[in-house]
């Protein structure tokens, strides 16, 4: 059965790299849903947020095909109980509405709303938060004359991961120690690709 | 931030006194040379202009052969890796010289070839101005190379190449493209010396081998009472041959290869049960699934040795070695993974297992080979009809040669044909376009693979069809002077396609009636002997002649215009679904 997984890639940061991941997906006809790139905590790693719907079979190859690449250091996979994930979305409405209407306050109150610009034409808010709590505040704020909208990316933190720094000190190292157990499978399958 | 290693790695190469002022060019041939390339397959053109004007002055040192199309290229540098089991190496220019290099790099991907693509590109600051033979080559070879990478300033050109080549044989080998900007060829730096690279961040060549996966497929291997053995390419690749024999010798099982494997062991080894897939043998595809243990070694379940995948032997525990952690699952569900270089893990997995025979086992095999012989080796071994036959070429070949060429095929019946019945006694020995199915590999790669292995017979053996997509390279051979032996079967017909659509299309011959020129005018045109026989009683003496001409020559034997490639697996149906006519 298809379901919603997020696969995160630790890669070098490397001019043509996007280009080489996203066609690990478009080579297999996989809609790719969200995409966040951007640095990591580590200087020189960065780190690739995806969002896809497939079923956890296709998603356990791919993660394999793209940890393969030269340039990618670790490749994950996660459903969305296994991760805290959040995006962050900007609302542009007419300020005199929200001047006007107390009603609208409070609704972005409710939604932890906060104002980015103030104009005296519009108003900025900000949001974060998943997928349906932001699409929520769109309808609420339709009736009230949104004039634009944009809504980021996915980044996902996975609630199992120990830090990646460790991992990374054994990757520079040439001869991996026995404590990385990058091929840990026997008879525990579903460890696999979790850190 | 780059990731080039500036920092060289410890203990390797002596660091060389600082010399200043060299091109990028220049640094381009020094690492070639630091490389031990003695060999470059190329073309030039703008572009690359100051590679070859630097490439004049190293002429002794680094032997060029000009190509004459830059396909022809890669796949001589492919046929060069295959037989001598180092990286090949090309020039191109930008443009169309680097799309020309499209087909061989993703026949080079598909098939683990190690090799290294140089590309000239515009200058620098005329990137993405649609400059005259401007093309984005880097993100057009990005799905079929291992790893490519522009370069914009020559300062990189020495720790780009060194990475290049050791990505390119390290690990599940692969091509490589560098692309290098006109201005960076050009550019002069400090040049302080050629490290060669041995470690690469984000790179496993291969995964670590660990000693419980290894007892746990050792204790299958013991428990099995139908075990066999299935192999590819990676017991070649991992230079692997002698403790592949070591293991199948102790552990006493029937063993089968597939197209890529062909030649690792001697063809004619006890243990030895014949070719898998789609037009392998008969007892290897049904025995696959009837077999209790499957030990599948450096190959990786390939639609066309695996048949229908639902019905792929569904009975057997796997057990799969390989240097890929990506191949295990990825078609057939492996029970137990040994993931690692097959090098390595075979001893080990050898220390472990049981001496034991199986004759019970292996004689239905041999019971399955003699019902195979009937029904389709004997008639296209020993034809009774007037027409020759693609198989008794083939067996005449062996007799002439005992087993002691290299066969390079191209692509179609051809191939299968002499894949099933040309015989191996040294490895690297079979050199063919394997996952790609490349038309127009087999003269190219025939070039490059006489040249890394210049004391072995080449025979490159070809159809009328491919012959006709590559046979410009016959200037190539003209003027290098390489001593390939072309031997082209015609049977008038683009063979395959012709029997897929009588066996599947109703007879319907869409456009398989090619023609063809005179290839023996033709090849005297290039000032290569050669000649065309029709006749059964002139094969032998044919062939001998062609073997024993000093330097190249072209035979075209004349076969049956509508034989058929038997047994087949059809597409759809389970490896035991083979059909014997």
């Amino acid at each position: 059965m298809k379901q919603e997984f997020t696969v995160t890639v630790y890669t070098e940061n490397q001019i043509g790299l996007l280009n080489r991941i996203a066609i690990m997906f478009s080579r297999r006809k996989i809609n790719i849903e969200s995409l966040n790139t951007s640095p990591s905590e580590i200087e020189g790693i960065h780190r690739f947020t995806i969002v896809i719907n497939e079923v956890e079979e296709v998603v356990k190859k791919l993660a394999r095909q793209i940890e393969k690449q030269v340039e990618v250091l670790k490749a994950y996979y996660n459903t969305n109980d296994e991760i805290v994930w959040q995006e962050l979305a900007l609302y542009k409405v007419p300020t005199d509405e929200i001047a006007e209407k107390v009603k609208v306050e409070r609704l972005l109150r409710e939604y932890g709303a906060r104002a980015v610009v103030i104009r005296k034409d519009y108003t900025v808010f900000e949001t974060t938060g998943q997928r349906e709590e932001i699409n929520k505040l769109i309808a609420v704020l339709e009736p009230y004359g949104l004039i634009e909208f944009v809504r980021s990316a996915r980044v996902a933190i996975i609630k199992a991961s120990s830090g990646f720094h460790s991992k990374l000190k054994e990757f520079e190292k040439k001869e991996p120690g026995e404590e990385v157990i990058e091929n840990e499978y026997l008879g525990k399958g579903d460890q696999v690709f979790t850190m | 931030m780059s990731t080039i290693e500036k920092t060289p790695a410890k203990g390797k190469t002596e660091k060389k006194p600082a010399v200043t002022n060299i091109s990028g060019s220049v640094a381009v041939l020094e690492a070639f040379l630091a490389e031990g390339v003695s060999t470059i397959f190329g073309y030039p053109g703008g572009a690359i202009m100051p590679i070859y004007d630097a490439l004049y002055d190293y002429q002794e040192k680094l032997h060029h052969i000009l190509v004459r199309h830059e396909q022809g290229a890669t796949h001589a540098a492919q046929g060069y890796a295959r037989s001598s089991g180092e990286v090949g190496v090309v020039f191109a220019t930008s443009g169309p010289g680097a799309t020309n290099l499209v087909t061989g790099l993703a026949d080079a991907m598909i098939d683990s070839t190690p090799m290294v693509c140089v590309t000239g590109q515009v200058f620098a600051h005329l990137l993405g101005t649609d400059a005259f033979q401007e093309t984005d080559v880097i993100n057009i070879t990005t799905p079929v190379t291992k790893w490519n990478y522009q370069v914009t300033d020559a300062t990189e050109i020495p720790a780009v190449l060194a990475k290049a080549f050791y990505i390119a044989r390290s690990g599940r080998p692969g091509p490589v493209l560098i692309d290098i900007t006109k201005n960076a060829q050009i550019q002069k730096f400090d040049y302080e010396g050629y490290t060669k690279c041995d470690h690469v961040r984000s790179y496993r060549p291969a995964p670590i081998v660990r000693k419980e996966y290894i007892a746990a497929a050792a204790k299958l291997i013991n428990e099995a009472e139908k075990p066999f053995v299935i192999f590819g390419q990676g017991v070649i690749l991992g230079k692997a041959e002698q403790e592949f024999l070591k293991f199948i010798e102790k552990a006493g099982i029937p063993t089968a290869w597939t197209v890529m494997g062909l030649s690792a062991i001697p063809s004619d080894h006890p243990l030895n049960v014949g070719m898998l897939g789609m037009h392998g043998n008969y007892g290897p595809n049904v025995l696959t699934n009837e077999c209790d243990v499957l030990i599948a070694i450096g190959m990786r379940f390939d639609d066309r040795v695996t048949g229908r995948l639902d019905k792929y032997a569904k009975q057997a525990k796997v057990i799969h070695l390989d240097i890929d952690p990506a191949e295990v699952d990825k078609n057939v569900k492996t029970t137990v993974p040994v993931w690692g270089d097959c090098k390595e893990t075979l001893p080990m997995l050898t220390a472990l297992i049981e001496q034991k025979v199986y004759p019970q086992w292996l004689q239905k095999f041999k019971d399955m080979m003699k019902e195979e012989e009937d029904a389709c080796i004997t008639p296209e071994l020993n034809p009774t009809t007037d027409e020759m036959t693609m198989g008794e070429v083939i067996k005449t070949l062996n007799e002439l040669t005992g087993g002691d060429a290299i066969i390079v095929t191209d692509v179609g019946q051809h191939q299968m044909v002499a894949c099933r019945y040309a015989k191996f006694i040294k490895s690297k020995s079979n050199i063919t376009a394997g996952g790609l199915g490349t038309m127009g590999f087999g003269l190219p790669a025939a070039i490059g693979a006489k040249v890394g292995a210049p004391n072995r017979t080449t025979v490159a053996i070809i159809g009328d069809g491919g012959f006709q997509m590559t046979l410009q390279e016959l200037g190539t051979i003209m003027q290098t002077e390489i001593d390939v032996k072309i031997l082209i079967l015609n049977n008038r017909f683009l063979g395959m396609v012709r029997q897929w659509q009588e066996l599947f299309n109703d007879k319907r011959y869409s456009f398989v009636d090619i023609a063809s020129p005179d290839f023996v005018t033709l090849a005297s045109a290039y000032k290569i002997p050669g000649q065309s026989i029709s006749k059964r009683e002139n094969l032998k003496k044919a062939l001998s002649e062609m073997l024993n001409t000093k330097g190249a020559y072209l035979l075209e034997v004349m076969v049956g215009k509508e034989n058929n490639v038997f047994p087949m697996v059809p597409q759809g149906c389970s490896v035991a679904e083979i059909r014997l006519k």
